[in-house]
């Protein structure tokens, strides 16, 4: 038997020991596992499930075994998921720590840094989030203003920040500072700051949707120690960058099929909300919005396919994280406009008698949508990624 | 080019080694050989034939005629992975060459039905470039194979064929005809047809040229008490629906993977373009309204890449999700090709107006390549019922 076929009958057995009966079924929003000082566990066995996996650095299994990760290779973490998906299993744990901060410190912390900041990421420990965007520096990321001042022994941080997922919730912030106002990307610097120092204040914002997701964080004279800064001094763009290309791929492959669980395929529910006619929806221009969405959505997923494959044999993918934040992120809004249309004032509804609560469910999730073109950078601010990087158009024209 | 078996690739996605010197060979032979200006001269010079006889004998002799049959028959044997990257070297010169109608769709027919004797009497003379077959399908603007009405009367174990065709591709050219008629059943019915192979100077049978917007062949076919005797019915009478369907499926691909070829063609020119032209001073790709649109099709032609890719590679595997398959391919690459031709155009300004620039024959290639085969809302809504929906 070869190695990887030892390892996927190890891994099922493992599974089948230690995965708790709970953690295979569908995950309700308040269990989602997402750790940190003040977890929540209204489900006991996300707990059990998240520290069994986190024992075998399962959480981060591609992250090397002495940061607390699984060491896995490419493919035995492909045959890790696939066991996963096999018996349905939960994520053990959601984390920004996981999804962004930690691939940036492996490329840029200090050795000492590591071994601090990794394993409680892994463990589930400490949660955090993410200190990017400001008021007045939203798609002009780099234009940002919370400034660090060196005073000696420590940095002075003072800002405001917003968008910060669950900055309410987190234990940590990884910040983008201003250390030299002379210039703009060059004086940028990526800062870890724990979240109960003195004069952070996370405040939650209310959305749309009514769900309060994301805060502004304000940053009043804040007393940051110097060897939490990553990276070299003014160095931190291309740590942004590079942390910003694993968002766009995490948002991208978000929400895909998401809102219709419950409900079935849309094309059923178009079924149920028009009739049938032989077998097909009744509506025929309605069939014919469904149907194009159907085609973007399978059209999507092989070019997902594509570069994966791609990637795997060594191609170079660089700005494709672009495409598909800018495709994917247009055909989810699209998405919900069809459900929207298809369900009519019954998806409008959002309390009345005789409705069924899956679909009132759909409008804060159309409205959720909408930030999904926005966040991570603006579909604009895509085009334009891609207008540089992989067409070489020339800049300087007036916008 | 050897006659090799290709290796089949392991992935969905990636060319074997085979395949990618395949594809360099059908580059440098129609960027070299058939450049655009051999259809603007068969254009001008108002060709009698419309296409050029030397070049399709150069590209016989590389195996192209033949890359679809089987090397028992005198063909290359490269599978469709390999016809469709040639076909995309063609799209991006707008080759006219028979390549389509006779060694993509008339083979295939063949391949699918016709018996071992009409097999080797038809093929390897296809694989050489000595014959050119054509297939007689359409009889209104729009693609529809159920609306088939031109009838085939039962006599003496052939058939008596009856009424018209049009958008005969390559017809007047053609040294045999492949007609698809109604032998039972009613205009509307799916099955029923047959598929008859006449001489094109058999008694009975008139062909004559159409012209095109796009300067490629076509024509319109009349059949008058025209005989086919027995032994040359492709496949039984009656049973010609699957197989020609079968056949058309594998041709949308292929003819997806010409359209892709133009796609890439129009928007490497424009980008071009977009860098070269200035306006206010500065290069007109440095305005923000250009670069988003620019950016916007760049990632349509990446879908596009993947879906046609996938349908070659699922169709060399003999998938059971081919028609799926070609329907999403051929509504995608058909809307993808009225997208990028009409920008190109646009980008271009006054000069894309012009004869004198190639964007414009693109686009009119273009519109015909769309309605070949069915159009997107022929194949939305094939893709729909074939899904359930």
């Amino acid at each position: 038997m070869s190695n990887l076929e030892t390892f996927r009958e190890e891994t099922r057995a493992w599974l089948e020991e230690n995965c708790p009966a709970s953690m295979r079924t569908p995950m309700p929003d308040e269990e989602q596992p997402w750790g940190g000082r003040n977890p929540s566990y209204p489900n006991p066995d996300t707990k059990v499930w998240m520290e069994r996996m986190a024992a075998r650095g399962w959480t981060a299994p591609t992250w090397p075994t002495e940061y607390g990760g699984g060491g896995l290779n490419p493919d035995e973490n492909k045959i890790l998921l696939q066991e996963l998906k096999r018996i349905d299993a939960r994520p053990s744990l959601n984390s920004f720590g996981i999804w962004m901060l930690g691939p940036a410190l492996l490329e840029f912390a200090t050795e000492e840094q590591k071994q601090k900041y990794l394993p409680p990421i892994v463990r589930g420990e400490i949660r955090w989030c993410q200190g990017y965007s400001e008021p007045g520096s939203g798609s002009d990321l780099a234009g940002l203003q919370t400034k660090a001042e060196d005073m000696g022994d420590h940095y002075l941080v003072n800002g405001q920040k917003v968008w910060t997922s669950y900055a309410d919730k987190a234990d940590w912030i990884f910040c983008l500072v201003r250390t030299d106002t002379s210039v703009k990307h060059e004086g940028i610097s990526f800062l870890l700051i724990d979240m109960e120092t003195e004069g952070v204040d996370p405040r939650p914002i209310k959305l749309i949707s009514g769900s309060s997701p994301f805060c502004e964080t304000f940053l009043t004279d804040v007393k940051v120690p110097k060897e939490n800064l990553v990276g070299e001094l003014n160095k931190g763009w291309t740590i942004a960058k590079r942390l910003l290309e694993h968002e766009r791929a995490m948002i991208s492959g978000m929400n895909m099929g998401a809102g219709e669980a419950s409900l079935g395929g849309m094309e059923e529910l178009a079924k149920e909300v028009f009739g049938e006619l032989d077998g097909m929806i009744a509506h025929p221009t309605l069939r014919d919005t469904v149907t194009k969405h159907k085609m973007d959505e399978e059209a999507f997923n092989l070019t997902l396919r594509r570069t994966g494959e791609l990637a795997k044999a060594g191609h170079g993918i660089g700005a494709e994280a672009s495409i598909f934040k800018f495709y994917g992120s247009e055909m989810n809004k699209r998405r919900f406009e069809i459900l929207l249309e298809l369900l009519g004032t019954n998806a409008l509804t959002t309390e009345g008698e005789g409705h069924d609560q899956d679909v009132m469910d759909i409008s804060p999730q159309w409205l959720r949508s909408k930030g999904n073109s926005i966040e991570g950078g603006t579909t604009e601010v895509q085009l334009n990624i891609i207008a540089k990087r992989v067409l070489d158009l020339p800049e300087g024209g007036q916008a | 080019m050897t006659t090799e078996n290709m290796e089949q690739p392991k992935t969905d996605f990636i060319l074997s080694e085979e395949q990618t010197m395949l594809r360099d060979t059908a580059k440098q032979f129609f960027s070299e050989q058939v450049p655009i200006s051999n259809l603007r001269k068969l254009r001008d010079e108002e060709s009698a034939d419309g296409i050029d006889r030397d070049v399709w004998k150069q590209a016989s002799e590389l195996g192209l005629a033949g890359i679809l049959i089987p090397e028992a028959y005198g063909g290359t044997d490269f599978g469709i992975t390999g016809m469709g990257l040639v076909m995309e070297e063609a799209g991006r010169t707008l080759a006219a060459t028979p390549l389509f109608s006779s060694s993509i769709l008339s083979t295939l027919v063949l391949l699918e039905a016709a018996s071992e004797d009409l097999k080797q009497a038809i093929l390897p003379a296809i694989a050489a470039g000595e014959m050119i077959v054509a297939v007689a399908l359409e009889e209104s603007g729009h693609h529809n194979p159920a609306a088939i009405s031109l009838s085939a009367e039962k006599k003496d174990g052939g058939l008596v064929l009856n009424g018209r065709k049009t958008f005969v591709l390559d017809g007047h050219i053609a040294d045999k005809l492949i007609i698809v008629a109604r032998s039972k059943g009613q205009k509307g019915d799916t099955n029923g047809l047959s598929l008859c192979l006449v001489d094109a100077n058999s008694d009975g049978l008139k062909v004559s040229r159409s012209k095109m917007v796009d300067s490629r062949n076509s024509s319109e076919v009349t059949c008058e008490n025209l005989t086919v005797s027995a032994d040359m019915i492709i496949g039984t009478i009656d049973d010609g629906a699957a197989p020609l369907e079968s056949a058309l499926d594998q041709a949308r691909i292929l003819l997806s993977a010409e359209i892709l070829g133009g796609v890439n063609e129009v928007f490497e020119r424009t980008l071009e373009y977009l860098k070269e032209r200035k306006q206010f001073g500065v290069p007109i790709g440095s305005f923000q309204a250009l670069r988003h649109r620019a950016s916007a099709i760049f990632s349509e032609i990446e879908i596009c890449k993947a879906v046609v890719t996938f349908a070659l590679s699922q169709s060399d595997k003999k998938s059971n999700q081919i028609a799926r398959l070609a329907s999403l391919t051929k509504a995608r690459l058909g809307e993808a090709s009225t997208l990028v031709s009409n920008e190109g155009l646009q980008m271009h300004g006054g000069i894309g107006m012009t004869d004198d620039v190639d964007v414009g024959l693109f686009m009119k290639r273009a519109r015909v390549q769309l309605q070949l085969l069915g159009d997107p809302r022929f194949h939305r809504e094939r893709y729909a019922r074939l899904n359930g929906y």
